[in-house]
């Protein structure tokens, strides 16, 4: 029988990504455990930790962060927990408080974008003000890009790091799309 | 593109939103008595008001949350976006100035 190897949804377009410039580079970030946990008001004390609770923000949340989802939802991630201690873990805080849990962490793949022109790039096909004036670092936004849902974090505050967090199956749509926006930013070999 | 405001997350664009049909329209107190007929103007039946319109719009490609809106159906502009957890002064609102603009 054939051994299931894990392979990264963007496995195929690795070479394409690398070949970028600087002043676009995206990278597929490496697989993190993600959790998105539903509870009111309690959560942040619950969890030990300062949720946000302002709408379309993030927060640094251990060894990874808490993106603010809905009025009593948050996308939790862990670079140093397996899925299931992560899982655990919340479940343990925020279950005797009426709260629930729900591993989360295959769903969604991280695509880092970072250099001068990213912001150029996200705006081809996003209609949010990116500018660093009024999306620094610590906010997010749920939101299309392209025709793709994403979740988008700036990491940076002056717009030049970006975090985009897209469903698996539309991994390699969205690969596609900016890899064409890039496009205009990236310069030709033979000239 | 028309941009939607969302009690959340302010201003999208209205691709972002999903309509969800006239606000307001009251669960019959006790569903198991009514009639046939009036069941179905309870699942059917709905008012197509010209002009300002108490409606309900999600954010479905956003926070994915419900919340209540008055727009004008005439000219498409948004009056006002609310919060399921806020008052809701629509109905009574919208009753006073539909009374006011009567003939
Ligand atoms: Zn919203």
């Amino acid at each position: 029988m054939a051994e299931l190897l894990r392979t990264h949804p963007l496995q195929a377009w690795s070479t394409a990504l690398e070949r970028l410039p600087d002043t676009v580079g995206i990278t597929a970030e490496p697989f993190v455990a993600m959790a998105v946990v539903r509870l009111g008001a309690a959560a942040s004390e619950a969890l030990d930790a300062a949720l946000p609770t302002v709408p379309n923000t993030w927060a640094q949340h251990g060894t990874g962060r808490a993106v603010w989802l809905g009025p009593d939802e948050w996308l939790l991630s862990s670079t140093t927990e397996t899925p299931e201690q992560l899982e655990a873990r919340i479940r343990a805080a925020v279950v005797p408080l009426g709260g629930s849990v729900t591993d989360v962490s295959a769903q969604r793949i991280g695509l880092r974008l970072t250099g001068a022109r990213v912001r150029d790039v996200l705006a081809k096909g996003c209609s949010i003000d990116l500018h660093p004036r009024v999306f620094g670092r610590g906010n997010s936004a749920q939101t299309l890009l392209g025709q793709a849902g994403v979740v988008l974090l700036a990491l940076s505050d002056v717009g030049d790091d970006f975090l985009v967090l897209v469903r698996a199956s539309f991994a390699g749509y969205l690969a596609d799309w900016l890899l064409d926006a890039a496009l205009e930013f990236t310069p030709t070999h033979d000239s | 593109m028309q941009l939607i405001e969302c009690p959340w997350c302010g201003p999208r664009e209205e691709v972002e939103f999903h309509y969800g049909g006239q606000a307001h329209v009251p669960y019959p107190d006790a569903p198991a008595e009514v009639s046939d007929e009036e069941w179905a103007h309870y699942v059917f039946f709905r008012d197509n008001t010209k002009g300002r319109f108490a409606e309900r719009w999600c954010h479905s490609a956003g926070c994915r949350r419900w919340f209540n809106a008055i727009r004008d159906t005439a000219t498409y502009r948004f009056e006002s976006v609310h919060r399921l957890d806020a008052p809701q002064p629509h109905a009574t609102e919208l009753a006073r100035s539909r009374r006011s603009t009567a003939p």
